[in-house]
């Protein structure tokens, strides 16, 4: 918790929470800290692995005893949220394709969990896993999504998987024209070519910086609340029940999103 | 905001977890959920069938008790029509029956009349001849008078 020397200052304090817990080759280190391109943040890759393994090893679990009787507490919640987002899936994305609803489930499931981690006190597991260690400076950041990597390799990812899709449904030939024809014929081409390139940049860029911005600013305030000491009490609550809307809102915004970057590269214009 | 090889590792995770929800949550889940949806389907589907049945069984049971209903009726009604034959006839054989009777004592009560003549008429007879001895002894001979006596009782 202390930056140096056990005084607290404000922004020791805030720069400690918004550190990784990186590992990199020493040669890669100015002044102790990773700067070049591979380095690890162990943390986000630690707690997103470790949730979405519990979370998605427990779906696995409850879909393996899935019964069409009446079903288990379990089974049903399971279906309830998969149902939900089935349900949005059947409502936007009209093709056929055994991946979108996975997907879907996926990055909503995970997304939420990840985003849920921030409802923990910001201190309460840094505070532990410091105490655990031994190491009063270790550095551990709870919410893997206020990673930027985290954000940027799911919508890559997704983007990935919209033009493959693409070129899957609509066939090479046909998907080719649609980037040099489209909107404006092929008389433009090179216009038409680059407003596709401006438009298939944008939206993973659009997609990973909105949940990573939101989750940073509610990280943010949470740490800025903190800092109040004993007037925290007040607000962090308040903070804390609107977060849990928050963390919902981009846990489905970026699935239907993606739903909706999905149904626009298998669909014809 | 740093973007590094994090990157590379969060793509494995995404993937990986992507390739189990589609391996082994969704597909089971999926086929439980249309599972239950055809149940439910069919459930609704008896029981539309049970209840289309019960109707007709209403409506069958309905006219099997008119039908009783009727053929108690006519019996009921065939029933009085008998009874009624039945005390029509006997009072015919009663009425049959006395007039037999009251022929018989009509014809005893003549033979016995026919009796009481008869006897009378022998008596008559006997009274006569009595009483017209009587006279007679004194006047005439009862053997020379005797034809006119007889020929007498034959006209009684």
């Amino acid at each position: 918790m202390s930056a140096d020397g056990g005084t607290l200052t404000t922004t020791g304090y805030i720069e400690h929470h918004l550190t990784n817990l990186a590992v990199c080759a020493d040669s890669a280190k100015v002044d102790g800290v990773c700067t070049g391109f591979w380095t690890f943040h162990l943390d986000t890759l630690l707690v997103s692995g470790i949730l979405g393994l519990v979370v998605f090893g427990f779906m696995a679990l409850m879909a393996s005893r899935a019964t069409a009787g009446v079903p288990s507490g379990g089974q049903n919640f399971v279906e309830m949220v998969v149902g939900l987002v089935d349900q949005q899936v059947r409502d936007t994305f009209h093709g056929k394709s055994a991946l979108v609803t996975p997907l879907a489930i996926t990055i909503f499931v995970w997304v939420f969990v990840m985003n849920a981690m921030d409802l923990i006190p910001v201190d309460f597991l840094p505070t532990a896993l410091q105490a655990a260690t031994g190491n009063h400076h270790l550095p551990f950041k709870f919410v893997p999504t206020t990673d930027p990597n985290l954000t940027f390799a799911m919508s890559l990812t997704v983007f990935a998987i919209s033009i493959v899709l693409g070129l899957k449904t609509k066939g090479f030939g046909h998907f080719m024209h649609e980037v040099f024809a489209v909107p404006f014929g092929l008389k433009l081409a090179p216009i038409n070519l680059l407003f596709r390139i401006v438009e298939e940049i944008a939206r993973p860029i659009s997609l990973s910086l909105r949940l990573f911005g939101n989750m940073y600013a509610g990280e943010m305030v949470f740490i800025l609340i903190a800092l109040l000491g004993l007037y925290q009490l007040p607000l962090a609550l308040p903070w804390e029940l609107f977060h849990i809307l928050i963390i919902t809102l981009q846990a489905f915004v970026f699935m239907m999103l993606t739903i909706v970057y999905m149904s626009m590269a298998a669909e014809s214009h | 905001m740093n973007i590094n090889a994090t990157l590379i590792g969060q793509a494995i995770w995404f993937a990986l977890f992507i390739w189990i929800t589609m391996k082994f949550v969704w597909p089971p889940l999926q086929k439980a959920m249309a599972d239950r949806q055809a149940q439910i389907a069919d459930g609704l589907a008896a029981a539309e069938r049970g209840k289309h049945e019960q109707e007709l069984a209403a409506k069958r049971s309905a006219d099997a008790l008119r039908d009783a209903k009727e053929k108690s009726a006519d019996l009921i009604a065939q029933a009085e029509k008998r009874a009624q034959q039945i005390v029509e006839d006997a009072k015919g054989t009663a009425k049959v029956e006395a007039d037999k009777v009251v022929a018989g004592a009509k014809a005893e009560i003549d033979q016995e009349v026919e009796r009481a003549k008869q006897s009378l008429r022998e008596r008559v007879a006997e009274l006569a001849v009595a009483g017209a001895e009587k006279i007679l002894r004194k006047e005439i001979n009862a053997s020379a008078h005797s034809d006119m006596l007889v020929a007498l009782k034959q006209d009684l």
